[in-house]
């Protein structure tokens, strides 16, 4: 694997955090608790379908297969996308939307504020764009998991269980193969137990807020990044590439 | 208030009418200005929330990244037009969730289009050139209504709908320029939608009840007929251009009214949607229901939240 063959797989992998979430918080529009929150999770889908066209777009150009970042999003098969298994969650309750936004969010925007320093100057340039958004989206997840938090005992124990149900997969953001390895080396991306304990101190920061607590249960789960995915991924796979596959090769 | 009181606010309400200067929320104005406008609004505040439900269904089956966000991007608006007309509505001193609960009741109506369903891609386009055409002629005028917040907020609002014509004719241009597939798709959409559209514009004129207080009160400055004759003449031209066949035999230009003729719609099915008969009425307001049901734990918390943090501010 050279250089580039890394990078490539590793722009993949944050086009596909982004596309993944994006669909998923897409299939709440029109649907949202309140006509506020409906508008505010269009926006955060929107913005996630935005950065994954940059970065698939870029991981396009990387691949050398004269691939389009359409090619990427709708074409491959399941166990070619290498999105971490937490963004592919199903949405659930409005608790478990938020939480797993959070999650990522608390992920993404140290990982966004490093790689804009990055020396692939377009891996910077993205990271820098779509790290102005990320704050907005920790803010608002942030402020979610502390009103439900620290709001009623039903919506408590909601957003707890929610916690409870997807810390699993936390683990994963996490984690670190040759990719990593020789792009870190490069100065390409950081070092990711460097955005761990800035991850683990907003977490912390934030559940203190909220008077909830992580389980007990430490149970790690992983497998998305090298293409092994969760039950829900098949279905949400069909609705992004139906019109793809049904109809091939058409202009849209 | 005494009638002869009651009498000169009238005269003196009217006078502005007819100068054209703006009601204000503020100002004095007769019950029934009132009532008509607070129907008028949350109906049409309704009706962007509804909408958003047929075209929110093809968001995650967009065929690219591109169309995936134009098409998010606008049924936000949709939103965020809801949102505005809302508030308007409340200027009046009606209550938001008690309106909201009158669509779930079936009390409160909007527009009867979003009532069916959304088969293909090609809809997505049909929606955008034909209900967001209708719509930008349903609203132009109201820009101009008499009553200050609504006239101001449709400026905004016919901003935007004039970007989701344009993008909804620009799915179509793409569609009738493709593959067979793709052109009978975007026939099979005009088919489905055209007709509906004609109907948006509301009842005959004879058979319209409101609109002759409402052109007074300049609320409405164009009857139903005389919109919905602009919007034919506006748009065949427009399917011509796509290579499309609006799908009415009777429709023929008329050299001496300068318009089109055409078919009669058929008001037997636009009087069995308005009363809740259409193929997706249930589904739209039980969308609806379902979304503020299950969103009630979560308005429950905030409110719980703000008051714990103000309680400890106070404290």
């Amino acid at each position: 694997m050279n250089l580039e063959q890394a990078l490539y797989k590793y722009v993949l992998r944050l086009g596909d955090d982004s596309l993944i979430l994006g669909q998923r918080l897409a299939e709440l529009c029109g649907h949202g608790p309140i006509l506020e929150e409906d508008i505010a999770l269009t926006n955060i889908s929107l913005d996630l379908i935005g950065q994954a066209t940059l970065f698939l777009e870029y991981a396009g150009a990387l691949g050398g297969e004269n691939k389009t970042n359409d090619d990427l999003a709708f074409l491959r098969l399941e166990k070619e996308y290498v999105n971490v298994l937490l963004v592919e969650q199903p949405n659930g309750h409005f608790g478990d939307t938020i939480m797993r936004q959070f999650l990522f969010d608390a992920f993404r925007k140290p990982l966004l504020e490093k790689l804009q320093n990055s020396s692939d100057e377009k891996l910077a340039s993205i990271a820098e764009k779509a790290l102005k958004e990320t704050k907005y989206h920790l803010k608002h997840s942030s402020e979610w998991v502390i009103r439900l938090g620290d709001g009623t005992e039903e919506s408590h124990a909601k957003i707890q269980e929610s916690l409870n149900t997807l810390y699993r997969y936390t683990h994963e953001l996490f984690y670190t193969d040759e990719v990593d390895l020789m792009l870190n080396k490069n100065n390409i991306i950081p070092n990711l137990e460097s955005i761990k304990s800035q991850w683990e101190n907003t977490i912390k920061e934030v559940l203190e807020m909220a008077n909830l607590s992580l389980p007990d249960n430490n149970w790690k789960f992983e497998g998305g990044r090298q293409g092994r995915h969760s039950e829900h991924m098949g279905y949400l796979l069909a609705d992004l590439q139906y019109m793809q596959r049904t109809y091939p090769n058409m202009e849209w | 208030m005494k009638n002869i009181d009651i009498k000169v606010l009238e005269e003196k309400f009217q006078k502005k009418i007819d100068q054209d200067i703006k009601i204000e929320p503020n100002d004095w104005m007769p019950d029934d200005y009132r009532i008509t406008l607070i129907r008028q609004i949350s109906q049409h505040a309704h009706s962007e929330v509804v909408g958003m439900l047929p075209e929110g269904n093809w968001i995650t089956r967009a065929p690219n990244l591109r169309r995936k966000a134009v098409l998010l991007a606008k049924v936000q608006d949709e939103a965020g037009h809801g949102l505005y007309l809302y508030c308007a509505a409340e200027t009046l001193g009606a209550d938001r969730e008690e309106t909201i609960d009158d669509l779930h009741s079936g009390k409160a109506k909007y527009s009867s289009i979003f009532n069916y369903p959304t088969l293909t891609w090609a809809d997505m386009g049909a929606i955008g050139w034909l209900v967001d055409g209708a719509a930008i002629m349903n609203q132009v005028p109201l820009c101009r209504c008499s009553y200050g917040p609504y006239a101001r907020a449709m400026v905004r609002v016919c901003k935007e709908e004039s970007f989701h014509q344009r993008q909804g004719f620009e799915i179509m241009t793409k569609l009738s320029n493709g593959s067979q597939e793709q052109k009978d798709m975007a026939q099979d959409a005009l088919n489905r939608f055209w007709w509906p559209a004609l109907m948006m514009f509301g009842p005959n004129d004879a058979e319209s009840k409101h609109t002759a207080q409402s052109m007074n009160w300049k609320i409405k400055r164009h009857t139903n007929d005389e919109l919905r004759q602009q919007f034919v003449d506006v748009t065949v031209p427009q399917a011509e251009i796509l290579g499309l066949t609006i799908p009415d035999k009777d429709l023929k230009w008329n050299e001496k009214k300068k318009g089109y003729d055409f078919g009669k719609i058929n008001w037997d099915e636009f009087w069995q949607v308005v009363g809740g008969n259409g193929p997706c009425n249930k589904e739209r307001v039980d969308a609806r229901r379902k979304a503020k049901e299950d969103g009630k734990w979560v308005i429950e918390a905030a409110m719980a939240f703000a008051n714990k943090r103000s309680a400890k501010k106070s404290a």
